[in-house]
């Protein structure tokens, strides 16, 4: 017998090229195709969004005088929570103004492109069991990661570019080409940094919802750490990749070890990454998935306590994330009267909003900050519902004896009622800290109320999207321009002085300004019909229509 | 048949979505205690029926009654008397098995918990896993044992196998046969053959959203014949002149044929005088039905008969479904088939 001379050819060969990355280039074209439409929006509305405050720029304050006071008004730290650090406004050019009022929030915005660009095209695949197909090709195990971050980084290189061409040609003072390429590619490297936090994020958990929404604590905690950082302790700010990218200086000093700084950070991030991803198995998480329930609780009955179950991780996460932000603004409120004790010039610039103290007047800007975050989950809260039916879990539940009018209701209830608690929550936070800060407890009931007051507002975002829903099923997208529109004229309409007119098409325009502003029912009273209205007519119109089904 | 014997009653159905005509003009009656199987290729409208008959879907035109109620006015009250398990089981991923059995359970009205955990018990489930961690089966599983464990009279079981595995396939025909004796009425809605076979009473064949075809298995069968196999001593010669012998291949001691219904015996004595040394018979199979009613379509579609894959089946022998056509007299899709 001769057992030896049999081995095949070629077995104890290795491969030339690294195993690990083998298929990352089909990937990376698979994953541009795929994104070929989302990619191209995300970008253009990027750069409209910038082009567009920049050219406001130029109109709004097109004299010396008119620059010099707005950095005095921007130096209040109302102002600079909500924008960047206070050295933008030694010399407030235009290109100073756009760095200091643009950074950071859509440092914010391309960090959720980034974020959503890698669960989509990681933890995504692998929840939907694509991954699976995909993986018993010739692809090597770190392929997709790889593929996905590539891609998040070609999106923030495209936009940097976009950016540095779009704001160089617009031919606005003080907008030069270096200063331009400073600004685009601070963009990029907040960008990058937080496609990094999704490359971990995507290990640990096995739902994208959970990853995505990991990321996103992470991206809202270093906005927060950055508010926090200009307004009283620098250090705070380096610890924010939003705060590097703002210390770049665009336009006023041109920095570029700053964007280093995330450079380094996204790269061991991405290395930590592919380092978990070694470590589990395809399509699980790190932490591994328990068991169940062998029989449901009590609670999980009727179409609200399903709804509630189903929402609970998110409307946790917003009250929780809402209560540390409230907080994190509370804490700020105390240094607010004791740093502008003797300056004159911001007490002036501050009068118009009359009879209101300093921190009344700023509780009242951040009050609508608040309130579109609110809004962003009242609206994720009542879409709620169209998930659960294009994903086939309404069929089974709409042939039990559950009506329809019960199955919307109880998502459209979660909705409502988790509006109030997450108001509640960020008052109470603002409320606590303020009180705790200042020693003025009389101002926690305050801040609660100013927060609750807010409800109605968002009790209309939730009814148009309902009607939406009802009417317009395959529209239901369109609920998100009233938390973005109400964002655009609440945060950066105080900002650059949009006309009044603007505020009026949002429901929080009509809101009363509480601290600042007394209590005037009228409008309270009225969103509430509204919002009773728009509900009705969702739910009138999901009775009439098809159930879409999968 | 009177009115109040018919569980469910459809005429002239008719639905589209867009330019798509899903429905056009299906007729269903399907009878109070009966197994009635609810047969088509995808894409026949099968779903969209149930979905209508639910009240999920608003027909554009014809009648449907649901336990003599109007499905789409009366879903509620229709619901609170029927099961549903559909075609495709989608769970929430967070929640386990178990929790979606007792949701589903509770909001058509309430289960004993006996039977629900004599259920899981039976198709093998962990209930206390959760949504994302089931296969197609188990998702399908769970849905069928909520729908079974409930009292409903009716049951609608959309495709309810097509992820089991052959033994719980198993489990899952004796418990729709104990359901069936409890006096409940089953529509069930397949494209696999064999399972309704074994389950349905009666039968409804659809294609491109119309009935085609309605009736026993029996008042079937006659229109079509049965297929012989047979090795004998020494060679059948003359099985071509008999009356209602077909498609004869001869190949020494072996032969094959197919014989009309009633011209059995004639052709059964000729092998007897060739002594016979084994002989297999199969009776017409709803696929040979099916592919009556589908020939032209499969023709179309460059399969020249379906025979390779029905010997793979082991089930049925020499009938095309030309040879099924030609039996019912349908020479014109005969021809298309050929």
């Amino acid at each position: 017998m001769t057992t030896t001379a049999t081995r095949p050819a070629g077995v104890t060969a290795h491969p030339a090229s690294r195993p690990a990355f083998t298929g990352t280039g089909t990937l990376l074209r698979f994953a541009l195709r795929r994104d070929r439409v989302r990619l191209p929006v995300w970008l253009l509305a990027l750069l409209a969004g910038t082009l567009a405050t920049a050219d406001s720029y130029a109109a709004l304050y097109d004299s010396p005088e008119a620059r010099a006071t707005a950095a005095r008004t921007m130096g209040t730290p109302a102002a600079l929570a909500m924008t960047g650090p206070r050295h933008y406004l030694d010399d407030y050019t235009y290109g100073a103004m756009l760095g200091h009022g643009m950074i950071g929030f859509a440092g914010v915005l391309v960090g959720l492109m980034s974020v959503l660009i890698v669960t989509r095209h990681t933890r995504d695949e692998e929840e939907t069991g694509r991954a699976e197909l995909i993986r018993s090709t010739v692809v090597g195990r770190h392929a997709p990661l790889a593929a996905a971050l590539g891609l998040a980084v070609l999106a923030d290189l495209a936009l940097a570019l976009l950016l540095t061409a779009g704001l160089a040609g617009l031919g606005v003072e003080s907008l030069d080409l270096s200063g331009s390429l400073v600004y685009g590619f601070a963009h990029a490297a907040a960008g990058v940094v937080f496609a990094g936090v999704a490359a971990i994020t995507a290990q640990i958990t096995s739902s994208t919802r959970g990853a995505s929404g990991l990321a996103l604590a992470v991206i809202g905690g270093a906005y927060v750490l950055r508010a926090a950082g200009d307004t009283g302790n620098e250090a705070l700010s380096w610890a924010s990749p939003i705060g590097w990218a703002q210390r770049a200086y665009p336009y006023v000093d041109d920095r570029w070890w700053p964007l280093l700084l995330c450079l380094g950070a996204a790269a061991a991030c991405a290395a930590t990454g592919f380092l978990l991803s070694a470590r589990r198995d395809v399509g699980a998480g790190l932490r591994p998935a328990r068991l169940g329930r062998t029989t449901a609780s009590r609670a999980l009955a009727g179409p609200f306590g399903l709804a509630l179950r189903l929402q609970r991780g998110l409307l946790a996460g917003f009250g929780a994330g809402l209560f540390v932000m409230g907080a994190m603004y509370g804490s700020i409120i105390g240094d607010i009267e004791e740093m502008l004790g003797g300056v004159d010039q911001i007490q002036e610039a501050l009068a118009e909003i009359g009879g209101a103290t300093l921190a009344e007047s700023f509780a009242a800007m951040v009050m609508v900050v608040i309130a579109v975050v609110s809004m962003v989950y009242v609206v994720m809260a009542t879409l709620r519902a169209r998930a659960e039916e294009t994903g086939g879990r309404a069929e089974a539940l709409l042939s039990t004896g559950l009506s329809r009018t019960a199955w919307l209701g109880g998502h459209l209830a979660v909705a409502l009622l988790g509006a109030v608690v997450t108001q509640l929550l960020a008052g109470l936070g603002f409320g606590l800290a303020a009180a705790a800060a200042t020693g003025d407890h009389a101002m926690t009931g305050d801040l609660v109320a100013a927060a609750l007051v807010h409800v109605p507002a968002l009790w209309t975002a939730a009814g148009v999207a309902l009607v939406l829903f009802g009417w317009l099923p395959r529209a239901t997208a369109l609920a998100w321009a009233v938390p973005l529109y109400a964002f655009v004229v609440g945060y950066l309409g105080q900002i650059l002085r949009f006309p009044e007119w603007t505020g009026d098409l949002s429901p929080l325009g009509h809101v009363p300004r509480l601290p600042a502003a007394a209590m005037d029912w009228t409008p309270v009273t009225v969103l509430t019909l509204v919002a009773a209205g728009l509900c009705l007519t969702g739910l009138r119109g999901f009775r009439r229509r098809d159930l879409d089904t999968k | 048949m009177t009115q109040e014997s018919l569980a469910i009653e459809v005429s002239g159905l008719r639905k589209s979505f867009g330019s798509t005509r899903a429905l056009d003009g299906l007729d269903l009656s399907v009878r109070t205690g009966e197994v009635h199987g609810f047969l088509g290729p995808n894409g026949a409208g099968k779903s969209t029926t149930l979905r209508v008959l639910l009240g999920l879907l608003h027909a554009d035109a014809g009648a449907a009654r649901v336990l003599g109620l109007d499905p789409w006015d009366r879903a509620v009250e229709a619901h609170r008397r029927l099961a549903y398990v559909p075609g495709d089981v989608e769970l929430w991923p967070n929640l386990s098995g178990g929790e979606a059995i007792d949701l589903l359970s509770r909001l058509r009205g309430g289960t004993g918990r006996r039977r629900r955990d004599e259920l899981i018990d039976r198709f093998d489930l962990d209930p206390r896993k959760k949504g994302r961690a089931y296969s197609k089966g188990n998702r399908q599983k769970v849905a069928i044992v909520a729908a079974l464990a409930s009292d409903a009279e009716l049951l609608l079981l959309d495709e309810p196998t097509s992820g089991l595995d052959p033994l719980m396939e198993v489990v899952f025909q004796d418990v729709v046969r104990e359901a069936k004796e409890a006096g409940r009425t089953v529509l069930l809605s397949s494209h696999i053959l064999a399972q309704v076979e074994k389950l349905a009473d009666r039968v409804s064949i659809v294609r491109r959203g119309r009935t085609v075809q309605s009736g026993t298995l029996a008042e079937m069968r006659h229109l079509t014949r049965t297929t012989v196999e047979a090795e004998t001593d020494r060679p059948a010669t003359g099985l071509e002149a008999l009356p209602g012998v077909h498609d004869v291949t001869l190949d020494g001691a072996r032969v094959r044929f197919a014989v009309d219904g009633g011209r059995l015996d004639a052709a059964v004595r000729l092998l007897g005088e060739a002594g016979v040394r084994s002989l297999v018979s199969h009776p017409p199979t709803l696929e040979e039905l099916m592919l009556r009613h589908y020939g032209d379509e499969l023709a179309a579609n460059g399969h020249r008969g379906a025979d390779g894959h029905r010997d793979a089946d082991g089930r049925t022998g020499a009938a095309s479904p030309a040879d099924a056509a030609g039996a019912a007299g349908d020479a014109g899709e005969a021809g298309a088939v050929r």
